[in-house]
């Protein structure tokens, strides 16, 4: 008996093999995408992960110099003698690989990822020539340094580990470090920090590394993408088993009728959807590792070159991530066939038994009711919501009431049109599209989807892209900046400048905590570059005077959104001053907070920081006499200067990295959109013979009902994507204004970009004209004599 | 395994069998080997010996609080060398452990410390005599006058030590045979000094006074490769004599004693003079450890039992082992030390 029911489910995909293709090929492009995404997001966290657990931040409060800058062995041993558990790490590149020195025995146990395999030890690794840990590709990128190298997975990308002694050595910073692991317990008669080494600082270890919370903003991106992408699939496999299960009805009645109990029917169905999914799925994953290792050296390239995050350009495999992309396949297949399962289980065993497609429309009032509520609900949320939860969830009911809302909207809109139209052909035309509506509306719903995730994430990418590179202007207003190892150098180069160059600004920092958040106080010399490069997001009138005659701070967005400090708010600079704050800034991509003073303040309340980085204004095409002038008399490498126009260069080539990843997913969910359209045109194709038929036996050619076809297929893509072009600017509404803030803490002004909104259009028409292409020939290709059968008694 | 599992692991290899206990037991290489007949020279003798493998400064005290309760207190610094020679900066291979450890007849604390040699973390210098490791410390204008610190997250101490007798040189001379084999050590004793100071534990600051007993041995490779462990036992007895014994735990068991009159004159005596037999057992940190023996020597009349103050005295360090105060019963009476260690889980 089973497999009598399985040979006769079996042979309408036999009878069908499209329709298993659309099933197939829409399951396993949602799961490619889904899982490709996934393997993006999960490399570069694992990478983020191996680089902070290999320096211990987020687990363990650090220690450095309170300017910046190296802290000496002396005063290490210095603080291990006045009780304090501190452990000494330094770091520098060498070759472009970063290499971080640790000292094991100090170190707390569990920091630094150096597995050793059997036969290793200890003695290898601080006598003799020393061992350096590294991943493979990095060990081949290192110069010989004679030490062993030691090949180890766990190490962060582009990342080396080694004994502080070799690190040094290699470095050439003997007896120096740059920083200290505090240990988490500490001994009893510890004497205070402030006696021993006053020029130090301790930090309190941080939830999550610096660059984990800085590419949030990125991953969210992709992320994003990759969820649209999964609901554009599950659109599809939603259409293609309703399809398959509506025509399956009589076949069921006649197999319940021959004997079949339901609960085996419907048992074998579940099986048979169940196998479908794990092939669909693993097609989809292999897939999935396709797409992402395709995109993830873009991905990673976007990553070091914005945020300095190593993160490997090679991808590994996991085989939980199989198992979830897997899982995923067979939870979407689930959530997509419920209802068609359930309907088929209430399906009295006489009736029913005929297609019940165009019964669909009857729903319609129940989903436009849907979509209303959710439209209300992501608009109460928008207004009354905090949290980053209320973001998403604003997120979801924002998309899937825009998606529900699309039938009887396109409905409403082509009555309308229906209405206004003039001439029998043209009334014909109007009311068969509307009639195809319910049939198309999972595939143009898809569509919608495909293009608002499109124009709302591009949108927020291209603003970013916009306020950020304008922000680097602001910022980079020196045409040439440079570094001095000592203060010695500093002098040397404040000589040479002070001849050849318009002006100096030195740039100071001390770390400093504000209201409990970490935060830098930067110092600001008195200069038209400032008061004529910077912009306020709110400042109090005459902001630089005031600023400059010591009478108040400025401070950044984060600060004034973390810690609530608007203008006129009192904030602490350090050693009992306190100023309030006249002006507020925006300051992206930097995760914590910000206060700039003026110089001559600075100076007063960290009297012992001295400049070692300095900004040089120069006429643009005097910068390379400049950089001569430097490195001849001031003695500066090459490697300490960087002029403004190579860094706005470095900065641009990594945004058009970032495009080329947002294009990508673009296309191919656009692809999926389309793909979409042309299972749901053909699938219709057989069923809309009837009502083709009498139009033909009218007079209408083949070929002119082609063509109709093929225009209402780009009407619908056109309408479709007039409606999905405020969806897509309401989710770049909320992905700016709502998520970005409540992630990242700063809000980004959205910019409008109408020319990539009308390519992106033009590409949907294209996509809906391609798919509708196939489905028109084969209509003007029909035989004559099957439009006639239309009109016998049995078809 | 990360790198400071990887580091334990070379310095003190656990129990491995064909080594000893701590790796105590490991080939010699190019180190230094003690020889019989050389005479100790002192003050040089009180700092390092970086040609040997091995080396410790090792306290034990038995003190009194105001109300009679009576405490142990542990100092020691471990010196091991990975090869044969010393050195400035971090291309040094000698690296350096502490222990330090309070015992209450309810609590046990312990603290320990690593350090690399070279840059000035860690160190011993003869003369005046300083021996450090962090802020751990035991120093002074010379080894008769000492000031011992340490501290832990839970404990800290800060003692003054004044020797009122002569340096104790075990076996023959300072050489100390450890095995049938001819294993040996240098090995002298400060057994005579007078303590006073504080504990700082968590009920508050204790006023300690009493007696203290400082180890110095130095080797390469002090165990032969089948012994396991040892039970090493320094008691006071109130009629001013002391005694040291050991059990080192073989194939065959290797036993050696030093009796050491109140006037300071010491008596070596040789394998099987001494004899120690576990009389009661007790369970802590998994493993099951004698903490009541019946230790004998015949030759000066001794028979007593010797029973720890705290059995929990358990030393959960990166080599663990028991180590804590005891105080003796039967023939004489007075108060001591035992240390055990390489009792398996």
């Amino acid at each position: 008996m089973t497999f009598a029911i399985l040979s006769a489910l079996a042979s309408h995909w036999r009878r069908n093999p499209l329709q298993l293709v659309t099933l197939l090929a829409g399951l396993a492009l949602a799961t490619a995408l889904w899982s490709g995404v996934q393997a993006i997001n999960a490399e570069a966290r694992a990478s983020y992960d191996a680089a902070a657990a290999t320096l211990g931040e987020g687990q363990f409060a650090q220690i450095t110099a309170r300017g910046g800058g190296a802290i000496s062995q002396q005063t290490y041993v210095a603080l291990r003698r006045a009780g304090w558990a501190v452990s000494p790490v330094i770091e520098g590149r060498l070759d472009g690989v970063r290499l971080i020195g640790l000292e094991p025995l100090t170190a707390p146990s569990g920091l630094g990822p150096v597995r050793v395999d059997a036969g290793a030890d200890l003695g290898a690794f601080l006598s003799g020539e020393g061992q350096i840990f590294a991943r493979p590709d990095t060990l081949a990128r290192l110069p010989d340094t004679g030490a062993a190298g030691v090949a180890s997975p766990d190490v962060a990308p582009n990342t080396a580990l080694t004994d502080i002694g070799l690190a040094q050595r290699l470095l050439g910073r003997a007896g120096q470090i740059d920083r200290l692991i505090v240990a988490p317990v500490q001994p009893l008669t510890r004497q205070p920090l402030s006696d021993v080494a006053p020029d130090l600082m301790q930090s309190a270890a941080q939830e999550g590394g610096d660059v984990a919370r800085l590419t949030d903003s990125f991953h969210l991106n992709l992320t994003a993408f990759g969820l649209l992408s999964f609901a554009v699939g599950l659109f599809i496999v939603h259409g293609a088993i309703g399809l398959a299960f509506e025509q399956r009805r009589p076949m069921v009645r006649t197999l319940r009728a021959l004997g079949a109990p339901l609960g085996s029917v419907m048992a074998l169905m579940a099986v048979e959807l169940a196998v479908l999914a794990l092939i669909a799925g693993g097609i989809g994953v292999g897939l999935g590792y396709v797409i992402a290792a395709a995109l993830l050296p873009d991905v990673a390239a976007t990553l070091r070159g914005l945020y300095e995050a190593d993160v490997s350009g090679q991808l590994s495999l996991h085989p939980a991530w199989w198992l979830s992309g897997l899982a995923i396949a067979l939870g979407g297949t689930a959530v997509a066939s419920a209802g068609a399962l359930w309907s088929l289980a209430r399906m009295p065993l006489l009736s029913g038994a005929q297609p019940r497609a165009w019964a669909m429309a009857r729903q319609g009032g129940r989903l436009a009711a849907v979509a209303v509520v959710l439209l209300l609900v992501a608009g109460g949320l928008a207004v009354w919501g905090s949290g980053l939860i209320a973001g998403f969830a604003m997120l979801g009911a924002l998309l899937i009431g825009g998606a529900l809302a699309l039938p009887p909207l396109l409905a409403r809109m082509l009555r309308l049109a229906e209405g206004a139209a003039r001439g029998a052909v043209t009334q014909w035309f109007w009311a068969d599209t509307r009639q195809q509506v319910p049939g198309l509306s999972l595939a143009l719903m898809a569509l919608l989807l495909a293009m608002a995730a499109n124009v709302g994430v591009s949108t927020m990418v291209s603003s970013f892209r916009l306020t950020f590179t304008g922000f680097l202007d602001q910022r980079l207003a020196s045409e040439l900046y440079v570094s001095a190892a000592d203060t010695a150098q500093a002098e040397a180069i404040i000589a040479v400048a002070g001849r050849e160059a318009d002006a100096i600004l030195p740039l100071l920092s001390a770390d400093q905590t504000v209201e409990g958040l970490p935060a830098q106080v930067y110092a600001a010399r008195d200069h038209a570059t400032y008061r004529e490069n910077w912009q306020f997001l709110r400042a109090v009138p005459d902001v630089w005077d005031r600023l400059a005659r010591a009478e108040g701070v400025l401070i950044n967005e984060q600060l004034y959104r973390r810690a609530g400090l608007d203008l006129g708010a009192m904030v602490p600079v350090g050693a009992g001053v306190s100023l309030p704050v006249l002006g507020i800034y925006g300051d992206y991509g930097n995760p914590i907070g910000q206060v700039i003073v003026t110089e001559a303040l600075f100076r007063d309340v960290f009297p012992d920081i001295d400049a070692l980085r300095f900004g040089l204004r120069i006429a643009p095409d005097q910068v390379g006499e400049l950089r001569a002038a430097l490195r001849d008399q001031a003695d500066i490498p090459d490697a300490a200067m960087i002029d403004q126009a190579a860094i706005k260069a470095m900065s641009l080539a990594v945004f058009e990295r970032t495009f080329t990843v947002t294009t990508a997913l673009n296309v191919l969910t656009l692809a999926v959109a389309g793909f979409a359209i042309l299972m749901s045109l053909l699938t219709l194709a057989a069923m809309r013979l009837p009502q083709l038929a009498p139009v033909w036996a009218l007079g209408l050619t083949r070929r002119r009902l082609a063509g109709l076809d093929l225009v209402r297929a780009i009407l619908l893509a056109a309408l479709t994507g007039a409606l999905a072009l405020p969806l897509g600017l309401a989710l770049a509404w909320a992905l700016l204004t709502v998520v970005n803030v409540e992630a990242f803490g700063w809000r980004l002004p959205m910019y409008l970009f109408p020319l990539d909104y009308l390519r992106l259009g033009v590409l949907a028409l294209l996509a809906a004209a391609l798919a509708a292409l196939w489905p028109a020939w084969s209509l003007s290709r029909t035989p004559p004599a099957q439009l006639l059968g239309v009109f016998r008694h049995e078809r | 395994m990360n790198a400071k599992v990887i580091l334990l692991a070379i310095l003190l290899p656990l129990q491995a069998a064909a080594q000893g206990f701590a790796g105590l037991g490991a080939a010699v290489d190019d180190f230094a080997v003690p020889v019989p007949g050389r005479a100790l020279e002192f003050p040089a003798d009180h700092g390092a010996h970086p040609a040997y493998r091995i080396e410790w400064w090792y306290l034990t005290a038995n003190m009194t609080g105001p109300d009679g309760t009576p405490y142990g207190l542990q100092w020691t610094l471990f010196r091991s060398a990975l090869a044969p020679r010393d050195g400035q900066g971090w291309e040094t291979p000698q690296l350096w452990m502490g222990h330090a450890a309070v015992t209450t007849p309810e609590a046990h604390f312990v603290a320990e410390r690593l350090a690399r040699g070279g840059i000035g973390q860690a160190g011993v210098v003869a003369d005046p005599f300083a021996a450090w490791i962090d802020d751990w410390a035991m120093a002074g204008p010379d080894f008769d006058q000492l000031r011992l610190t340490a501290s832990g997250a839970e404990f800290a101490y800060d003692v003054a030590l004044t020797a009122t007798g002569p340096l104790i040189r075990h076996g023959q001379d300072g050489y100390s045979v450890k095995s049938a084999a001819g294993q040996a050590s240098y090995y002298y004793s400060q057994p005579f000094f007078d303590l006073a100071g504080t504990l700082t534990l968590p009920g508050g600051d204790i006023p300690v006074t009493g007696r203290a007993w400082l180890d110095r041995e130095w080797s390469s490779q002090p165990l032969a490769a089948d012994q396991t462990g040892w039970d090493w036992f320094s008691l006071s007895f109130d009629t001013g004599d002391k005694m040291m014994g050991f059990v080192l735990r073989g194939t065959t068991d290797y036993t050696a004693a030093t009796w050491i009159s109140a006037d300071g004159q010491a008596t070596a005596f040789p394998d099987g003079a001494f004899a120690a037999t576990p009389l009661g057992w007790h369970e802590v940190a998994g493993r099951d450890v004698p903490v009541t023996w019946r230790a004998r020597l015949p030759d000066k009349g001794v028979d007593v039992t010797v029973t720890a103050l705290n059995p929990d005295a358990w030393m959960q360090t990166s080599v663990p082992y028991w180590e804590g105060p005891v105080t003796i019963s039967g023939s004489h009476a007075g108060v001591g030390y035992l240390e055990m260690t390489g009792y398996d889980e």
